[in-house]
């Protein structure tokens, strides 16, 4: 549509020919602005996709994990590996790859506002940083919970179902697999808003992609260069590291037990929002 | 609806803003008082936008305050009632619908739904409310902007440059629709690098330089602050200026004609009568707000005569 077919020459009238002293609405900031991000999440495609890929992966690299290990070979016989098999780790595994679609998610709800230039509009519409940060966190927070859980509670009965061919599946109401199931839906949470908050400070999608990818995937890498038992000291603390923890039901002494698991994740996730509210308090928009 | 005219406005004390060992912004007091349009007038990088963005909270001070309805702007719970901006048409997600552009700005001020469409039709976007931001031209998107800053039928409004890259019939629409809105008794504060752009629609001019106050005053007295003279065309130019000169007047020859300062026209023609020579033409003069703001300005443009020397270029 060219610019002729809506142009009118003279600007159509507003109502009131003086200005009014109009009552602004009592509600909280906070409030307005949680409706707000949730019609900002909702009305851009990039959501749509990133929790479509959420869920996929989980889901299908899930099952699939399942179904490959029915044809190892390690697991016939009596070996250590087989004896250590955890049912619900493995029917969560598709996480590794859920949680870069999600926090990808979350690094675009904050970089979009910066590369697209909205970032002057909507500040200039709520300007107190400290509820524009809030009402991110709990939109995205919600909806990553919502599609998180779901996700993995379904990953983790299709994945059972699919060992229990062979009777190798578990049930949730065997020790500790409850606890593991809630775990993963959480971390894909909490990863969402590690990605928020990587936005927040880096600004620029590409380089706060590769901060998430970054510290989630290559950080327990690095520590596997550290001397024993440093390598493991310090691995088990990247966040991967401790989220699996979480999500796992089987003692792993290279991990930490779910408790610190969740508290150490917990404690990256407030470092990196101090971090990111510092910055965009201080920054200039 | 009561209909009183609150005195809103904004209020610059001191505002000034330094980057490295750029003052960008230096040392800007004066406030804008509303019903009126005020032109806020500079070269390109005189700190027009730093200074906006330092009104709307985006950018801090380095020092000074700057009010809006006698409220730091990070103060003020939903600002887009007391104040409506637009600083930049292309500060949107492209890859939201117009609607759902509008509907998030207006609803992070708890303003109603209703309202969007209405601010959708007064700017003549009604039709492609649905259709993506991203793929609106230069003139609908500062539409989109302007609506934007419409939403919370606020008492001020500030715009920067929103003529720039406009056609005709967009640049006669922002003129129209300013002063509308300052007729309805809004404050209406409008940067611009045009001279003759603020002539035809503000009231009021301030004028920066790299940073600087130069000027503060109504479009007439400015106009009336530059040089005036007297064109005249006669029989005898020789012989006229001769006159002219004794009489006390200083006389150039300009083309075809000669400028006379310091006398009236009465003056001139009686002297002329006198002395037998024919008055051919004789018109008063005055500098254009153009040459006027060249005057002031001259000194303050940042970037003049430094082609290719410097990497740094007016934009």
């Amino acid at each position: 549509m060219s610019i002729a077919d809506t142009a009118h020459t003279t600007p159509a009238r507003t109502e009131r020919l003086a200005v009014t002293n109009h009552a602004v609405p009592t509600q909280s900031a906070l409030r307005a602005a949680l409706v707000s991000e949730w019609t900002k999440l909702r009305s851009v495609r990039s959501t749509v996709w990133a929790l479509i890929l959420t869920s996929a992966f989980t889901i299908g690299l899930g099952t699939l994990f399942c179904w490959a290990y029915l044809n190892r070979r390690e697991r016939r016989g009596d070996s250590i590996r087989s004896l250590l098999f955890d049912p619900t780790a493995r029917s969560l595994n598709g996480v590794v790859l859920a949680q870069l679609a999600v926090g990808v998610l979350g690094v675009l709800v904050m970089s979009s506002e910066y590369t697209t230039g909205m970032i002057r509009t909507s500040l200039a519409a709520v300007p107190n940083r400290t509820v524009f940060l809030a009402a991110k966190t709990i939109v995205l927070g919600m909806v990553s919970l919502v599609v998180g859980m779901v996700s993995v509670f379904v990953a983790f009965f299709v994945g059972q179902a699919v060992l229990d061919r062979d009777g190798l599946g578990t049930s949730l109401s065997a020790t500790g697999v409850l606890r593991a199931v809630l775990g993963a839906g959480l971390y894909l949470t909490l990863i969402a808003l590690f990605g928020l908050a990587l936005g927040t400070i880096v600004r620029r999608t590409p380089g706060a992609i590769a901060a998430l990818f970054g510290i989630v995937l290559i950080l327990p890498l690095i520590a596997q260069a550290f001397p024993e038992p440093w390598d493991v000291r310090i691995g088990r603390l990247a966040p991967f590291n401790a989220g699996q923890a979480m999500f796992s039901v089987r003692y792993d002494p290279d991990l930490l037990t779910p408790t610190q698991g969740i508290f150490v994740f917990l404690a990256w996730i407030v470092a990196s929002y101090l971090v990111a509210m510092v910055m965009l308090s201080r920054r200039d928009a | 609806m009561s209909t009183v005219l609150t005195q809103r406005m904004i209020e610059l004390q001191g505002l000034t803003k330094r980057y490295g060992d750029t003052l960008a912004v230096d040392d800007l007091t004066f406030d804008i008082t509303p019903g009126c349009v005020t032109g806020f007038l500079g070269p390109n990088g005189a700190g027009k936008t730093t200074t906006m963005r330092m009104i709307l909270g985006l950018d801090a001070p380095t020092r000074g305050t700057a009010l809006v309805d006698g409220k730091s702007y990070r103060d003020h719970r939903f600002p887009l009632h007391e104040i409506g901006a637009l600083l930049d048409a292309k500060a949107l997600h492209g890859g939201r619908r117009a609607f759902d552009h509008l509907l998030c700005l207006a609803q992070s001020n708890g303003i109603g739904r209703r309202r969007v469409t209405t601010v959708l039709e007064q700017v003549g976007l009604a039709d492609v409310a649905r259709k993506r931001a991203g793929t609106f031209s230069l003139g609908m998107g500062q539409r989109l902007g302007i609506a934007g800053a419409l939403l919370g039928d606020p008492a001020v409004l500030m715009f920067d440059e929103p003529v720039n890259g406009l056609d005709p019939e967009g640049i006669v629409w922002i003129r129209t629709l300013l002063r509308q809105l300052a007729s309805e008794g809004r404050t209406v504060f409008v940067s611009s690098h045009l001279m003759t752009e603020m002539a035809m629609t503000a009231d009021r001019l301030i004028v920066v330089g790299r940073g600087k106050l130069i000027a503060d005053a109504t479009v007439d007295e400015f106009t009336s602050q530059g040089e005036h003279w007297i064109a005249v065309q006669s029989s005898n130019p020789a012989a006229l200026a001769a006159i002219l000169t004794d009489a006390g007047a200083t006389v150039q020859k300009v083309d075809d004609s000669q400028q006379v300062r310091g006398l009236k026209p009465i003056e001139i023609g009686d002297l002329a009568l006198g002395a037998g020579i024919a008055i051919y033409g004789l018109t008063e003069q005055r500098a254009t707000l153009e040459e006027v703001f060249f005057g002031l300005t001259g000194d303050s443009v940042e970037y003049h005569g430094m082609l290719g020397s410097q990497n740094g270029q007016a934009a």
